[in-house]
């Protein structure tokens, strides 16, 4: 159709652009409709309901966040992110030196990621049910210690509290940075050693004053990471702690369930927000340190 | 740290000893507490055999593997496309395909769950209320994992020649994708879609607060009344998800050592250590 034609070579080459553009999108319209559908607007709404109540503008959402028991629950959850990052970063960052001591394709390495990747993401309800067989009122080891030592190992269910949560969340903190520390510690060369050593190094030395410095920056990074993942973390908790809402993700949990009976409608939301900002925050945080070290990770 | 002294060695033993204790001995715990017998002592299989027999947590198992099926087919019928059509037509939307892709990883899925409940209220009214509906949203939330994977496999072939020389013999879209590039991208697939079995399996916060009775959310709930039960499903998602990811590194590295291949335990890792383009995390 030569008029059609002639019309399209009429256009500005900005419009032509924005046709082609559009004849080359159309194909990814599926992925974004999900995209859109099943993440943007579940998060938008989160952020547009938690200042907006019945379409009106309103902060009374927002100042909930500082009552009394939003704020425990806050600071309860950073207590236990922040122990939990640094242990389970301290504690990981010294399992993947030993893994990345084994050959790369050994047996053993192979069942050891794979073990870590279950654990730090996989794992959820099946973590808390693992102490609670192991320490919990009737667990394994509560029983032995009890039928040695004749002392009670469970306690006073102290399990179910803050300590207790430390305790299992360590448990698949210490995988997660065992994970994304290995290729850092694998980044580090041969050379540099060989290196440092030519020149007269200890392996002190080099430690101290080569690779320490140049994995600190991914240190960190991965320990802001492990925040943010106990930060957001709820199966394990929710699983563990049935009663009560000690932490921010089940103060979440209790706002949604019984949100009618206590006229905290919308309550949720704010919270939900108070979570995004945390975690972006964290997470930029994280991102501005990866690309540090991403300079001579390649 | 190759030649390590006597001493660093035995350190290094010690140590291994005792992160071996920290992690097998829950899990070794597991295995006692669900094979206890509690009312007569000694031992017995009834918590296992319960997998099969109670009524409740058979249709949640049954309910999870069609979860992790459908899952997995949407997702691959969704991203695959998508991601050889934004190599090869659509260059630069490729930093937005990646970005939203891995954006589940900075937003909690209890954040979703929050703001779901709109949306679901449209889709079960489509679609009936069904906890299969959970598809939809579990293919958000697998989506960075399948993202790495597939993307590292794409990575690895040279897409733009492969697909000009099946087009130029005459194969349609359909037909280069399915017969030209899929096989090539074979390992990539194999690891999205086992890693995202292992994410279904193992989902409970969407699921739980969706009001849909899940596996997790059924070992839950079977929890407060059976322990040695729930212990013993939970045990066998922890072990299950562990022959996946341990099969799956067998498979895809066996062959090619030292290759730049798509390996699934590191883009499992790779999913949780973002590209400097974009920011990620994670989610347990």
């Amino acid at each position: 159709m030569p008029t059609a034609r002639s019309g399209l070579s009429r256009m500005s080459p900005a419009g032509r652009l924005l046709g082609r553009r559009l004849r080359e999108g159309l194909p990814l319209a599926p992925f974004l409709g999900f995209v859109v559908i099943f993440l943007i607007i579940p998060t938008v709404t989160v952020i547009v309901s938690s200042v907006y109540s019945d379409g009106d503008f309103s902060l009374e959402r927002i100042q909930a966040l500082f009552s009394g028991t939003a704020l425990a629950a806050l600071w309860k959850s950073v207590l236990l992110s922040g122990s939990t990052a640094i242990l389970g970063a301290v504690l990981g960052a010294i399992l993947a030196w030993l893994i990345v001591s084994s050959p790369r394709t050994s047996i053993f390495r192979r069942a050891v990621i794979s073990m870590c990747s279950v654990l730090a993401q996989f794992g959820g309800v099946a973590l808390a049910f693992a102490f609670l067989a192991t320490i919990g009122l009737n667990g394994v080891l509560t029983l032995w210690v009890q039928d040695r030592f004749g002392f009670n190992l469970a306690g006073a269910g102290w399990l179910y509290s803050l300590t207790g949560l430390i305790l299992v969340y360590t448990y698949f903190q210490i995988p997660l940075m065992v994970i994304v520390f290995v290729p850092a510690l694998e980044g580090l060369r041969e050379q540099w050693r060989e290196a440092a050593v030519g020149l007269g190094a200890s392996t002190w030395q080099y430690w101290r004053q080569v690779a320490f410095p140049l994995l600190t920056p991914a240190f960190l990074g991965s320990t802001l990471l492990l925040f943010a993942n106990a930060f957001a973390a709820y199966a394990t908790a929710a699983a563990l702690v049935s009663q009560g809402s000690p932490i921010l993700p089940l103060l979440i949990r209790s706002a949604l369930t019984s949100e009618v009976v206590l006229g905290q409608s919308g309550f949720a939301y704010a919270l939900a927000l108070e979570m995004i900002v945390v975690v972006a925050a964290v997470m930029i945080a994280y991102g501005a340190l990866v690309r540090r070290t991403a300079r001579w990770l390649q | 740290m190759r030649r390590a002294s006597s001493g660093g060695k035995i350190l290094r033993a010690v140590l291994l000893v005792l992160f071996g204790l920290f992690f097998l001995f829950p899990l070794y715990a597991m295995a006692d507490f669900s094979t206890r017998n509690l009312i007569q002592g000694g031992r017995t299989l009834q918590a296992w055999k319960n997998l099969v027999q109670d009524d409740a947590l058979y249709q949640a198992i049954v309910i999870s593997l069609l979860l992790a099926v459908f899952t997995v087919v949407v997702m691959l019928l969704v991203l695959v496309p998508t991601m050889i059509w934004v190599r090869l037509r659509a260059p630069w939307a490729k930093g937005m395909v990646e970005f939203l892709c891995l954006l589940p990883l900075t937003i909690p899925a209890l954040v979703i769950v929050v703001g779901l409940r709109n949306v679901y209220l449209w889709v079960t009214y489509f679609l009936g209320e069904s906890a299969l509906t959970l598809t939809f949203v579990y293919v958000v939330v697998v989506l960075p994992f399948a993202y790495r994977a597939i993307d590292g496999a794409l990575s690895s072939i040279d897409l733009r020649t492969l697909s000009e020389a099946a087009r130029s013999l005459g194969a349609g879209w359909a037909t280069t994708i399915l017969r030209v590039v899929v096989p090539n991208i074979w390992s990539g697939i194999l690891s999205a879609a086992f890693i995202s079995i292992a994410v279904v399996l193992g989902e409970y916060t969407i699921a739980s607060l969706s009001g849909y009775q899940t596996l997790q959310v059924e070992i839950v709930a079977i929890g407060k009344s059976d322990g040695p039960t729930s212990v013993a499903a939970s045990l066998a998602t922890l072990l299950f998800g562990f022959m996946l990811l341990l099969v799956l590194s067998l498979l895809t590295r066996g062959g090619r050592r030292g290759a730049n291949d798509a390996s699934p335990i590191p883009q499992a890792a790779a999913a949780l250590t973002p590209a400097p383009a974009a920011q990620s995390g994670a989610n347990a």
